[in-house]
């Protein structure tokens, strides 16, 4: 059980959160320009990684607000949090 | 056998208060003090069980939470029975009834027995080869298991103790009040950190409370002494919190422990009652000091699980601490100092040792020598070959140890015994080390697992740290805690310390015997009889990985996880294989370290508390007028209203009438609520359903339809403009949190340019659905200024009203398909209008009625209920809903999905109606649809979604979902049941009104 560093609210138990899968994939703004692939592309394919991963989640039970976190899933070791819209560190 | 087995009175027992307690029907006395193993061995009674594959005879091994053999069911015969109790940890009460387990029909006969004798033919795997084929025997081998291996039985009536759930947030957690823990928790809290010690026995002081007194000194006292005096200066100190009986059952990432706490176990039966029995505690430590000890390892030779085989530590502890004599001949058999330790403990009690079997070739340490000197024979380099006595050890035969260890020379020698004392060495106890995510080292000198790793701000000290040496232990701490804690001393730096030193070590896996290994039964793993000829089985048959190895054996896989033999396997497997064990790696060690009560776990969310429930603000006049309740999602909704005796059917069958013929009332209270406002409300309402929301006039409502980016239908409901930027809408009972969710996720992260914002107000609305012929002059009687004409307030359209200056909003829409009204108001005066409503209705017979009757309405009139007639495979086209689909909007949520080739394909499985050849007949829902009976193999074309008896209609009607369906009008299909075949005609969903007559009537 995670204690998570929610932007809006500081650290709080992670039963008040819920994950939302895999950060930074955007939703096309023109998804009838799409191929059926592209578009499952999208839809469907996630990675899973074991090891440093790019994660949404939602402070479900707080503020509600959706924001970004990285976290080793291997240990789970939560590198950080930030804002949604913010951009991704780049290591 | 009423030997007294007592030797000299422990100041642990309280032999002024005598204790009856019952063991397999028979009645003992014991001590307070005592746990069950201590009272069994003090009246001589060493068979508590049986083994779980060869139902062999086995005994007490240790004194602790390790225990493999004595596991008991304790307190038969009544509701508190509990199996898998380990008698090592029971601590005796007047009235204690506790019973073997895993033996039929009683311990000393055990029909089970058999399969010790055809044990050459259960070999490793021998459940997965044997009852794996053929396959249709299984029910009749697990039969056979079940029966003859049964691991005790469960309570089959209701628990009647209470449990709890406590949070605690600590600076500072030590697990284990050994020497190690006392000192730690103790110089934390001196040093204004919060702190929890926790220990699993009801006392503190570990090993240390009965170490050797002549050997280990601390500040020139004797180290039993002084840590007794360390324990009483404990309760001084203001920021210590000390629970005993408390075991730490799991640490997880993040420094969260679970640990049980026992509160009432140990008490009498009239004492237990309304108490708490049992406390799960999580807990949430800053850091975590592990200091959870060691546990001793046995040794493994052939035959070395009889009754009367007992840890060396433990046969010292049942003699210093209970004051009990585990028999009356002792030998010890050992590879280091401890059977030393243990067997001048015994002789200092008077207490006969007959001789000490070691398998080293000598040692010159203090305690050693000490021992020499009372004239207790030892066999240096020796090994015990095979030991005799079925229900209890009688003798063992020795033989000579060759140099390298492999074999054994010379003649037997044979030595009588009734107890025996083996010392293995010693496995530090890294499950909570390795629960956390701590990584483990391979330690070759002293062949054990050592943390390297800490994945959190922990440390782990004293022997589960490997150190063993009083002295080392005591050094080391005192470094470790002050870089630890940061702290600039404790209070034992320097303080004068002496310890027996151990000078020589010899370590052998697997023991060798002078016959072949096929022939003898060398136990790993008790209480899973898994010999070391498995494990070497295994490996010759081609597994490889340790995790492969213990499930085909099942080592380690029983309740007490291997606590005793895991290293043992390791080593066997290590050895078999060539292989160093520090490459091998170790298995998981999981939680819970000792098993918990379900009890324990679930705490109060019993009954019900199981789960929350949420109830409308009409519920007491559901309960007054004797509704059925059904759960929705977290509700309690009105199912149906039985009166006068009827069944479900006729009350719904009546319920159903009264609506259309009349006036039928229903609580809609708990449909999801969303506010919607903001200058982009319309635009993100564009997006976020099906059909276009731009031209709807302020004061009108839209039926919407909602779908997951796959293209599937996820909720639907009517959302009704309130004014320029604001909206209300409504979701299904179950959908509305998930609704609300991914409507921020998508507000949120893919759409923030718009200004809206959500608020749910489910709870703070009650809704009162009127519904037919009738409705109209009931609602002109509850609001009489309210221009009720089709003009003014037509179908599908909205008016704000007052009731007694109650204001509230009265929608014109209907699930029913009859003309009707939702009125909508402050939670608080929900009941309120309702039994206006109630009121105002009785001349036109209004009805109240349940989810029932508005599912079975509804079905009349093929509206869809999401999550009944749809599973998240369905999309609009399937449902026969393309009306509803913009083909204008350039884009919403899953729009895309439906121009994918899958959901575009014609054969997909669509909504239908269904009627039944005979009207009579009504369908189960569920229930498979095929189009040809002698198909092999059949092929299923769908199945029925929602099925009714349609009391206006006077037939039974059915909607489905059938491949391909919609093309299928009249065309006749079959329903193969258990018992008939029942024939089927394709027909339109909507059975009732198809016209809408009666919306306006
Ligand atoms: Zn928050």
């Amino acid at each position: 059980m995670f204690i998570i560093n929610c932007p809006y609210c500081g650290e709080r138990d992670q039963q008040e959160f819920k994950a939302g899968g895999e950060a930074h994939i955007e939703r096309p703004k023109q998804p009838t320009e799409l191929s059926d692939d592209e578009w499952a592309e999208y839809l469907f394919m996630r990675k899973n990684i074991k090891g440093v991963q790019f994660e949404r989640w939602n402070h479900a039970h707080g503020c509600r607000k959706w924001f970004n976190m990285v976290r080793d899933t291997s240990n789970d070791e939560i590198k950080l949090v930030y804002k949604m819209g913010e951009k991704p560190p780049l290591e | 056998m009423s030997a007294n087995l007592r030797v000299k009175s422990s100041e642990f027992i309280d032999e002024t208060h005598r204790i009856s307690f019952k063991f397999n029907g028979k009645t003992y006395y014991g001590f307070k003090g005592d746990t069950l193993a201590s009272a069994l061995l003090a009246n001589d009674v060493h068979l508590v069980g049986r083994s779980f594959k060869y139902h062999r005879p086995r005994g007490i091994m240790t004194a602790g939470s390790e225990e493999p053999n004595a596991i008991v069911q304790v307190n038969d015969n009544t509701n508190r029975t509990e199996p898998n109790v380990r008698a090592t940890e029971v601590e005796i009460y007047e009235g204690l009834e506790a019973s073997s387990q895993n033996c039929w029909p009683n311990v000393n006969f055990d029909i089970g027995g058999i399969n010790n004798i055809i044990s050459p033919f259960l070999p490793a795997g021998f459940y997965y080869k044997t009852f794996m084929w053929p396959t249709n025997f299984w029910e009749k081998y697990e039969f056979f298991i079940r029966h003859s291996a049964g691991l005790g039985k469960s309570p089959t009536e209701k628990d009647p103790d209470i449990y709890d759930h406590r949070n605690i947030h600590c600076d500072v957690l030590v697990v284990g009040a050994g020497i190690s823990g006392i000192l730690a928790a103790k110089n934390a809290a001196k040093n204004n950190l919060k702190t929890l010690l926790i220990e699993e026995k009801n006392e503190l002081g570990g090993a240390t409370i009965n170490q050797n007194r002549e050997f280990n000194k601390i500040d020139n006292q004797s180290s039993s002494d002084w840590i007794k005096k360390e324990i009483n200066e404990l309760k001084n100190i203001s920021n210590l919190e000390v629970k005993t009986r408390t075991s730490v059952a799991a640490y997880h990432g993040y420094n969260y422990l679970l640990a049980r706490e026992n509160l009432t176990d140990h008490l009498e039966k009239k004492d237990k009652n309304n108490k708490v029995r049992q406390r799960l505690l999580k807990i949430r430590a800053k850091r975590v000091i592990l200091a959870t000890g060691a546990l001793e390892r046995p040794l493994v030779f052939n035959n070395n699980d009889r009754p009367g085989i007992i840890l060396s530590t433990a046969v010292k502890k049942y003699a210093d601490f209970f004051g009990v004599k585990c028999g009356e001949k002792n030998v010890f058999f050992t590879n280091n100092d401890s059977a030393y330790e243990s067997a001048l403990c015994l002789h200092n009690k008077g207490i006969k040792v007959d001789a000490i079997v070691d398998i080293r070739d000598n040692s010159n340490s203090k305690i050693v020598k000490a021992v020499e000197q009372t004239g207790i024979k030892i066999y240096w380099s020796h090994t015990i070959v095979d030991t005799n006595g079925y229900r209890r050890l009688s003798n063992i035969s020795i033989m000579r140890l060759s140099n390298d260890g492999m074999t054994v020379t010379g003649k037997r020698i044979n030595i009588s015994c009734d107890c025996l004392g083996v010392a293995g060495g010693w496995t530090p106890a890294v499950h909570l080390f390795t629960q956390s995510g701590g990584k483990l080292k391979f330690d070759e000198d002293n062949n054990v697992f050592l943390p390297n790793k800490y994945p959190s701000d922990q440390i782990s000290v004293g022997s589960c740290n490997g150190n063993f040496n009083l002295k080392e232990i005591i050094n080391e701490l005192s470094i470790k805690l002050k870089e630890f804690l940061k702290i600039d001393q404790t209070d034992f730096d320097n303080i004068a310390i002496e310890s027996e030193e151990e000078t020589s070590k010899r370590n052998i896996w697997l023991l060798p015997t002078d016959k072949a290994i096929g022939k003898t039964k060398p136990f790993v793993d008790y209480q899973n009889d898994a010999t070391a000829k498995d494990i070497k089985l295994a490996l010759r048959e081609g597994f490889r990985s340790i995790e492969h190895v213990k499930r085909y054996t099942t080592t380690g896989m029983g309740t007490d996880q291997g606590k005793l033999g895991n290293m043992h396997a390791l080593g066997i497997i290590a050895d078999t294989a060539g292989v160093k064990m520090g490459e091998l790696g170790t298995t998981t060690f999981r939680p819970p370290y000792t098993p918990l009560t379900f009890g324990t776990i679930v705490g109060r969310n019993v009954g019900e508390y199981f789960d929350i429930f949420r109830r409308t603000a009409m519920n007491d006049w559901h309960i007054e007028n004797k509704a059925e309740f059904e759960n929705v999602g977290q509700w309690k909704r009105g199912w149906y209203y039985p009166s006068n005796g009827e069944t479900m059917h006729q009350a719904v069958q009546r319920e159903s009438k009264a609506a259309r013929e009349s006036a039928g009332i229903l609580d809609a209270s708990t449909l999801g609520k969303i506010d919607i406002q903001g200058s982009d409300a319309s635009e993100f309402l564009n997006r976020v359903y099906t059909n276009a929301w731009s031209k709807l006039a302020i004061g009108k409502c839209r039926y919407g339809l909602m779908l997951n980016e796959d293209g599937m239908v996820y909720d639907d409901g009517v959302t009704t403009r309130l004014g320029e930027n604001h909206y209300l809408m409504t979701t299904t009972t179950g959908g509305a949190a998930n609704v609300l969710g991914k409507l921020e996720d998508y507000l949120q992260t893919e759409w923030p340019e718009l200004d809206v914002y959500l608020t749910s107000v489910t709870d703070h609305y009650a809704t009162a659905s009127v519904c037919g012929p009738n409705s109209k002059k009931i609602l002109k009687k509850i609001i009489p200024d309210l221009d009720l004409s089709d003009e003014n307030f037509p179908h599908m359209s909205f008016k704000e009203a007052k009731i007694n200056n109650i204001k509230c909003r009265v929608m014109r829409i209907s699930f029913t398909g009859e003309h009707s009204y939702e009125i909508n108001i402050q939670a608080s005066f929900g009941k309120a209008l309702w039994e206006k409503c109630i009121e105002a209705g009785k001349e036109f017979n209004i009805t109240p009625y349940g989810t029932e009757t508005m599912h079975l309405l509804r079905a009349e009139k093929g509206f869809i209920i999401v999550g009944q007639d749809t599973d998240g495979t369905m999309t609009p086209i399937d449902l026969q809903m393309g009306w509803i689909v913009s083909k204008k909007k350039y884009d919403f949520i899953g729009k895309r999905s439906l121009y994918r080739s899958d959901t575009m394909r014609e054969d997909r499985k669509q909504l239908v109606g269904l009627l039944t050849d005979d009207p009579n007949i009504i369908l189960e829902e569920g229930a498979q649809i095929v189009s040809e009976l002698n198909q092999n193999p059949t092929q299923m074309l769908g199945h029925v979604t929602s099925s009714y008896f349609s009391p206006n209609l006077n037939k039974s009607i059915a909607l489905a979902v059938v491949r391909g369906g919609k093309d299928m009008m009249g065309k006749k299909l079959f329903i193969p049941m258990e018992d008939k075949t029942i024939s089927v005609t394709v027909a339109n969903p909507v059975f009732f009104d198809e016209e809408n007559k009666r919306l306006n009537a």
